[in-house]
């Protein structure tokens, strides 16, 4: 992205721009995938062993940046679900047992075997799920291994944690996976549930699940004992199964709120735990005083980082009128000079949607968008033969009812609206059943602390946007979710705390 | 056997002299002799467990004042880099530490056993040690959450305040256990990004001179540990007096010595901790809590307006 506009400030309608567009390409610079040795097959990793599915059913995941078929992957039902859970619950007590200075030691393990195939892992991430490559390279896979690393150390610090209180862990957690980050996400959900002695069956997306997979082979590799954690991979009616399992004492679910509530309905009255962390439409208010040019920056990270499969994105735009049509015109010519494409290519800003399904459903909810009278800009597109792909897309006059502006896209597509007051501001952030993040990009840091506190979202990002660390708690407010994944306060989430 | 072979058609080892180190000391990254040129006799001078028979004799060092000075130098120069570094890469250098100690082990029991130490005894020590670096490698990203304060002050302010490395502190180590001791000294000091000056156990300078190339061989900057050796009667007296030194961790000394040094460091406004080995349990989780990082903290209080 090394194109930059000379532009001058406050830009006039005659400005002089530098517009290479497809006049200067770049040239492929594709990652090989030398490293990656992906196996015809996939079993469960269930009691510590590879095993097949009792209905004998496999199903193809397919690289949706070329919708060739990667491998074969268990199709998990009822039975495997049973047998998985019960190895959990046999591994459990010694497991909890064990002294955390010895649990956090396997998480350490874990951590530094991550690293060693970092980009292994990176490569099988782009070509499951279609994220560019300096994502899961840069980000998705760094961030796993630093999360194990993080909760490796708290371990054996978990009366700590809680100021002495003291502290049991829950059972057999149950965590069910989302597929914008199937790794990482794989590991926010093993990592504090290990460290504070929880056993647990995993249940990634249908559409990515190799990483998780591959992580099974390294813990497996890590010597954890069997039935510590076992892998079921399969559809929605496997984390079904799994949510209803009465051996199953936690349920933390990753998803969309709509499976969220059936889940929390189907924990109605059991006392069993539950955690959700579900959908959002992030609010990113960016003032008058912005400093422009990096606010666009951040607006264009906060929407198309992933192609916008990103629950917290900011993908609700809220300008201040003053300086709206300013900030368009940066953000159309920005929004040109993104490369979609090919996930393994390293310059790739924008990869493929992760299934045919999500692309479809961001195509309806474009089209319902165009039917409600908003204006739709989207960048050129190149031809693609194969594959699923949706260009980055910004639209203006949309209402503060529009399906557009309420519900979640889960796709690289901005809404944007304007605002002529801080309190105007306010009140169209939080107008929104979802709780999950805002962002705000304004000169006076006066102003980012009092709107902070005024925020309806569980992560509030000051001149900045899309920031993640495992020191740092992340979760929702309202329809968004509840408890927080990250951080000492993610402990809580697999703890009676006395 | 004069063939040169054992008898079984193994060629016998050829008569070989053993190469000897030169036990020096480690500052800033290097080892480095004495610049005063002077040595001890281990087991000689000291008078340490360490005199068992001449095997066990080792020259060492005699550091001196002005050893001290460079390494304080050399802990001020480390500081600004050091207390720089995202928490997580301390946490992973400190991991790297227990690494490279586990993959030495044999060679720290080995140590141990000549410092004095029984071998049952050596094996759980090098263990424990080990798994202390790691406990401490974890705490690097975690104190923070515990002793970080959100402050709901009356007013529109947004209040925080956050602990803060002091900067370079200077620790006279446990005498025993030379090689847990110095290690549950060291990390939990340099853990929050602090520099440290050591001077080493008298009783068995050599296992912390062993520790000391663990810590060359692992990822830790030069000038972050510091290890000098000599007599502590000459050198804590310019450690304490350094104003260069914004801590102190004094381990065994009495109460008469302390009151001295104690005063010398009220010149330049030093913390102190001073406490008494014997009286801790190094072998239990307490020994690797928060109030062995505490003490080398500052508190930083943050004000900042709310609204606009």
């Amino acid at each position: 992205m090394s194109i930059k506009l000379a532009t001058s400030q406050p830009p006039a309608p005659s400005r002089r721009e530098l517009r290479f567009g497809a006049a200067w390409p770049y040239s492929p610079a594709k990652e090989g995938t030398g490293p990656v040795r992906l196996r015809e097959r996939y079993e469960h990793f269930i009691g510590g062993e590879r095993r097949a599915p009792e209905g004998g059913v496999y199903y193809a995941t397919v690289s949706p940046a070329t919708e060739e078929p990667l491998a074969e992957v268990a199709r998990g039902d009822e039975a495997d679900v049973e047998r998985a859970v019960h190895a959990a619950r046999q591994a459990f007590e010694p497991w909890s047992r064990l002294p955390g200075l010895e649990r956090g030691k396997y998480l350490f393990r874990i951590a530094r075997a991550i690293q060693e195939r970092a980009r292994e892992l990176a490569i099988v991430e782009s070509m499951d799920g279609g994220k560019p490559i300096k994502e899961s390279r840069d980000f998705d896979v760094p961030q796993a291994a630093q999360t194990f690393f993080y909760y490796a150390g708290w371990a054996d610090k978990l009366t700590h944690a809680f100021h002495g209180r003291p502290v049991r862990p829950l059972g057999v957690a149950g965590q069910i996976i989302p597929w914008n980050f199937p790794l990482l996400m794989a590991a926010w959900k093993l990592a504090p549930a290990l460290a504070c002695g929880n056993t647990v069956v995993l249940k990634p997306a249908e559409t990515t699940p190799l990483t998780a997979l591959l992580l099974s082979e390294i813990i497996e590799a890590a010597e954890l004992p069997p039935g510590v954690v076992n892998v079921v991979t399969g559809f929605g009616d496997a984390g079904a199964a799994l949510v209803r399992h009465p051996g199953v004492d936690k349920v933390a679910f990753t998803g969309s709120t709509a499976v969220g509530k059936q889940i929390q309905k189907a924990l109605a009255g059991t006392r069993r735990r539950l955690t959700l962390e579900l959908g959002g439409k992030g609010a990113h208010l960016v003032f008058q005083d912005a400093p422009l040019d990096q606010a666009v920056e951040g607006v264009i990270q906060g929407i198309f980082f992933n192609q916008g499969h990103v629950c917290c994105a900011g993908s609700r735009l809220l300008v201040e009128e003053s300086i709206a049509d300013a900030l368009l015109v940066k953000l159309k010519a920005r929004i040109q000079t993104l490369n979609v494409g090919d996930p393994l290519d390293k310059n790739t800003d924008i990869g493929a949607i992760n299934s045919k399904e999500q692309l479809e459903r961001i195509q309806a909810l474009v089209a319902a968008g165009e039917a409600e009278g908003a204006e739709r800009y989207s960048a050129p597109l190149p031809v693609k033969e194969r594959g699923y792909f949706f260009p980055p897309t910004v639209f203006t006059r949309v209402a503060q009812s529009s399906r557009l502006a309420q519900e979640e896209i889960f796709g690289p597509v901005l809404s944007v609206l304007t605002f002529r007051t801080e309190s105007e501001a306010v009140e169209k952030a939080n107008n929104t059943f979802y709780g999950l993040s805002a962002g705000i990009w304004t000169n006076k840091s006066a102003r980012v602390f009092d709107l902070a506190g005024k925020l309806e979202a569980g992560v509030v990002w000051g001149n900045t946007y899309n920031q993640f660390d495992p020191s740092s708690p992340f979760g929702g407010y309202k329809e968004s979710g509840f408890g927080r994944e990250g951080g000492r306060q993610g402990l809580a989430s697999y703890l009676h705390v006395g | 056997m004069t063939d040169g072979t054992a008898g079984n058609g193994v060629a016998e080892r050829p008569m070989r002299l053993s190469v000897k180190k030169t036990w020096k000391m480690y500052i800033g990254g290097a080892f480095v002799r004495s610049e005063s040129g002077h040595t001890l006799t281990t087991g000689a001078e000291a008078g340490g467990a360490a005199a068992t028979g001449a095997q066990s004799q080792e020259v060492i060092c005699r550091g001196s004042r002005k050893d001290v000075r460079d390494a304080v130098k050399a802990a001020l120069g480390a500081q600004p880099s050091w207390r720089g570094k995202s928490a997580y890469l301390r946490g992973q250098i400190l991991y790297r530490l227990a690494e490279v100690m586990e993959s030495r082990r044999e060679e720290l029991e080995e140590r141990l056993l000549r410092g004095g130490a029984e071998a049952k005894a050596a094996t759980r020590e090098v263990d424990t040690a080990i798994d202390r670096v790691v406990t401490f490698a974890g705490w690097s990203d975690k104190y923070q959450s515990l002793l970080a304060s959100s402050n709901p002050v009356v007013g529109p302010h947004f209040g925080f305040s956050v602990p803060e490395p002091v900067g370079v502190v200077g620790i006279v180590a446990p005498s025993r256990p030379s090689l847990l001791g110095l290690v549950g000294a060291v990390c939990p000091v340099v853990v929050s990004g602090n520099t440290a000056v050591v001077l080493v156990s008298e009783a068995d300078p050599i296992t912390a001179l062993t520790l000391a190339e663990c810590f060359a061989t692992s990822d830790f900057p030069g000038g972050v540990v510091n290890l000098l050796t000599g007599l502590g009667a000459e050198l804590i007296e310019p450690l304490v007096r350094h104003k260069g030194v914004r801590a102190l961790d004094l381990w065994g000394v009495e109460d008469e010595r302390a009151r001295q040094l104690e005063a010398f460091a009220a010149d330049s406004v030093k913390r102190v901790t001073r406490r008494i080995y014997e009286e801790i349990d190094w072998y239990d989780a307490a020994a690797s809590g928060l109030g062995f990082i505490e003490p080398f903290l500052e508190t930083k209080t943050v004000w900042h307006p709310m609204g606009v």
